[in-house]
């Protein structure tokens, strides 16, 4: 049986000249960030959620990070190795090539998702088998890896707990680290209720909401599919070029099942997501595992080099993907970009992302680094893609988490001018003219903070409400759309200087 | 032109800007795998309260009471264990032993239990390192069954990730497969409320010798 995804969507090929950024295809129709925005704001439920969930990863991850010191060397060492390899890309590619090669392990190259997709496809018809079990993967919703797979008759189960309730649901992930942090207990139950019988093992007729029981439910209807799984595909967290080895990072022990009982595994990997030796390994996993769930090392990584002969599958093939990352590439500042690790620190403390949610972004890259991003992976050519440099309120508040130091409100900026130099000509549009009016306030951090300051002592204005709504003038336009939030009574900054003291955030 | 040599040409001229072909044109300001403190408590006490942390069982004991220990640790399991010969041979007691003579993955998950020792313990991380060398088992087997014991010798352990990954290298270790196991599976993904052991083993026990 097939699971179909997000079947009442308008079906459609995104136009041409949009590569896919995972949710092309199904929201043709995407509505631009403020708009999508708007009907995720009315979401009290998933508001909530958000809230509480990204108000506990933001503890967590404080509470670890405080108890380095040093912190701020391990972020520099982290942003230095990246900046290395992409500046080498092509030396580090070669090499690790080389290595996963002489290990056992077959590479693929794939300029976009459609041969990437391609690939696949022909490696698991190669197999005989018409089923494949998932590991989490980040680059496998980007190229919409499951709806090829599907359209060539092979089902393709999501294997992460979250990944199985948004697969069940039918619906799309919202936030990196916990894609279904939009989906609360009682609705997990249903889904699962109502979902797993078509697929598999069905659910006990006596699920409770307990997430106890739900994790439970979860394991033996999965489990039935792991033991039989003949084909694994997976992404990676990192691939090091000095031994080929790829790395996955994970919590549940889903990912180690994937990895290691099918008799072949893909692996799609991004190219951006090369280290140049199996040393750096240790700035990493102090780095993305204390970003991103808060904790001092996540439960499970799994290392692995080629092919071990008599552990784990006896096939290993490494699809290396480009995607337009060559295009971010080629931008001297958005390049930064593919520095990320895709920790999701940054979306834990966006006021924006908080508010709205994920599927606002229109992307499965949500969240600030969604922001930055989507759009040079895509291009600005389409309207939500021209929003998306726009859905930050530049507070800065994502470089001082981010664990690779990409300046993200930098980088807005820079993709904000962009998008208004490519309407150079035309009438400008409402962003374009708020742009101008808040290109001079978002200059600099200084004018930034003297504004927020501003803001804060003329609190009283705003009384108890919660956002301002439209303001009048330049901003008309940008502001009719969302809901601003009244500043707070003390800027980052300010607050950041009483909690943290000694340590200023960067400016 | 072939996906691979399009690709390699789109990246040179993306970096057209980069002059140098020296990789270390760009400085990485770190040095590699020195120790780091371990606070108030000492390596191993760290280790141990470390890997508690997890909920996962923690016990150190002297080598002569190893045997006893994961007897003791089995005693409620109910099927067979598997463990490699040298490991028996190391515990000198009587289970209900089975060989991981490339059991298949439906058979894995009728074993109840498996025993391993470890190639290397991280003491602010609370993490084992396996690296499936002799007495540690393939990947496989030390997955499927729901209870993993794991035997950890006081001087495999070492301060943090750096002085890990340093050991790691130093054993030839980094071109075999590795699993580190930072406590038992574990998902947030609902409600963010944490619940153990969802597909790997829910019960992880760890022993520490010496
Ligand atoms: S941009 Fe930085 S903080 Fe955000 S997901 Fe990427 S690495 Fe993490």
């Amino acid at each position: 049986m097939t699971l179909t995804h997000a079947e009442p969507a308008p079906s459609g090929k995104p136009p041409a000249g949009h590569p896919h950024v995972g949710v092309t295809s199904t929201f043709v129709g995407m509505p631009k960030f403020p708009d999508a925005a708007r009907i995720e704001l009315a979401n009290t439920t998933q508001r909530r959620n958000l809230a509480h969930a990204t108000g506990i990863i933001r503890d967590k991850r404080a509470s670890v990070v405080g108890e380095l010191d040093n912190w701020e060397e391990l972020r520099l060492a982290a942003e230095a190795i990246k900046n290395r390899t992409l500046r080498h890309l092509d030396d580090y590619l070669v090499q690790f090539e080389e290595n996963a090669t002489k290990a056992g392990a077959v590479v693929h190259w794939a300029r976009d998702a459609e041969e990437a997709n391609r690939i696949v496809v022909d490696l698991v018809r190669e197999t005989g088998s018409d089923e494949v079990v998932k590991v989490k993967s980040m680059a496998t919703q980007e190229i919409e890896l499951n709806e090829a797979l599907q359209a060539a008759g092979i089902d393709a189960w999501e294997t992460d707990l979250a990944e199985l309730i948004v697969q069940l649901g039918d619906d799309w992930p919202s936030h990196i680290l916990v894609p279904a942090i939009h989906r609360n207990r009682s609705e997990v139950r249903e889904i699962f209720l109502r979902r797993m019988k078509d697929v598999g093992r069905p659910a006990p007729e006596d699920l409770t909401d307990d997430p106890r029981r739900l994790a439970e439910a979860a394991r033996l209807h999965l489990r039935e599919k792991f033991l039989r799984a003949k084909v694994g595909i997976s992404g990676a967290n990192f691939a090091v070029a000095d031994t080929g080895s790829l790395v996955v990072v994970e919590s549940e022990g889903n990912g180690r099942m994937c990895l290691t009982l099918p008799e072949t595994l893909i692996s799609v990997v991004g190219i951006e997501k090369v280290l140049p030796s199996w040393a750096d390994l240790e700035v990493f996993l102090q780095v993305l595992p204390r970003s991103s769930t808060g904790e001092r090392e996540n439960p499970y990584t799994s290392i692995w080099t080629g092919v071990t002969p008599g552990d784990g599958p006896q096939n290993a093939h490494i699809i290396l993907l480009d995607n337009n990352r060559t295009n971010v590439l080629a931008d001297e500042v958005g390049r930064a970009a593919l520095r990320c690790i895709r920790c999701s620190a940054c979306l834990n403390v966006c006021p924006v992302y908080e508010r709205a949610g994920g599927h606002a972004y229109g992307s499965v890259y949500p969240g600030p680094i969604g922001a930055i991003l989507t759009p040079q992976l895509r291009g600005t050519s389409s309207k939500v893609d021209q929003s998306l440099p726009y859905a930050s309120s530049l507070c800065g508040a994502c470089f001082d988490v981010c664990p690779v130091r990409i300046d993200i409100p930098e980088l807005l900026v820079h993709l904000r001018t962009r998008v208004v130099d490519e309407h150079r000509g035309g009438r400008p549009t409402a962003e374009a003219a708020a742009f101008k009016a808040m290109a001079w306030m978002f200059g600099s951090h200084r004018r930034l903070e003297a504004a927020q300051k501003a803001a804060t002592t003329s609190n009283r204005f705003f009384g108890r409400r919660k956002t301002i709504g439209a303001i009048p003038g330049p901003l008309a336009g940008w502001s009719s759309a969302r809901d601003i939030p009244v500043p707070p009574a003390e800027s980052f900054r300010d607050w950041w200087k009483r909690e943290r003291g000694e340590q200023e955030p960067r400016s | 032109m072939s996906a691979r040599e399009e690709i390699l040409d789109r990246v040179r001229s993306a970096l057209a800007d980069v002059e140098s072909s020296d990789v270390t044109e760009t400085p990485i300001d770190w040095s590699y795998g020195r120790p780091v403190d371990t606070g108030d408590l000492r390596l191993v006490d760290r280790f141990a309260e470390r890997v508690a942390d997890y909920r996962a069982i923690v016990e150190r004991v002297p080598a002569g009471e190893l045997g006893a220990t994961v007897a003791a640790a089995l005693a409620e399991v109910d099927g067979p264990v598997v463990a490699d010969p040298t490991v028996r041979g190391r515990l000198g007691v009587d289970l209900n032993w089975r060989d991981d003579d490339g059991l298949s993955a439906a058979d894995l998950d009728s074993v109840a239990a498996v025993v391993t020792t470890a190639a290397v313990g991280i003491a602010n991380t609370g993490t084992i390192v396996l690296d499936h060398g002799v007495g540690q088992e393939r990947r496989a087997a030390s997955l499927v069954p729901d209870v993993h014991v794991c035997i950890v010798d006081a001087e495999q352990v070492v301060s943090d990730v750096p002085e890990a990954v340093a050991r790691l290298m130093s054993q030839g270790s980094s071109v075999r497969p590795q699993t580190w196991i930072s406590g038992p599976s574990a998902t947030s993904d609902i409600e963010l409320d944490r619940v153990e052991g969802v597909h790997g083993p829910r019960t992880l026990h760890v022993i520490i010798v010496g």
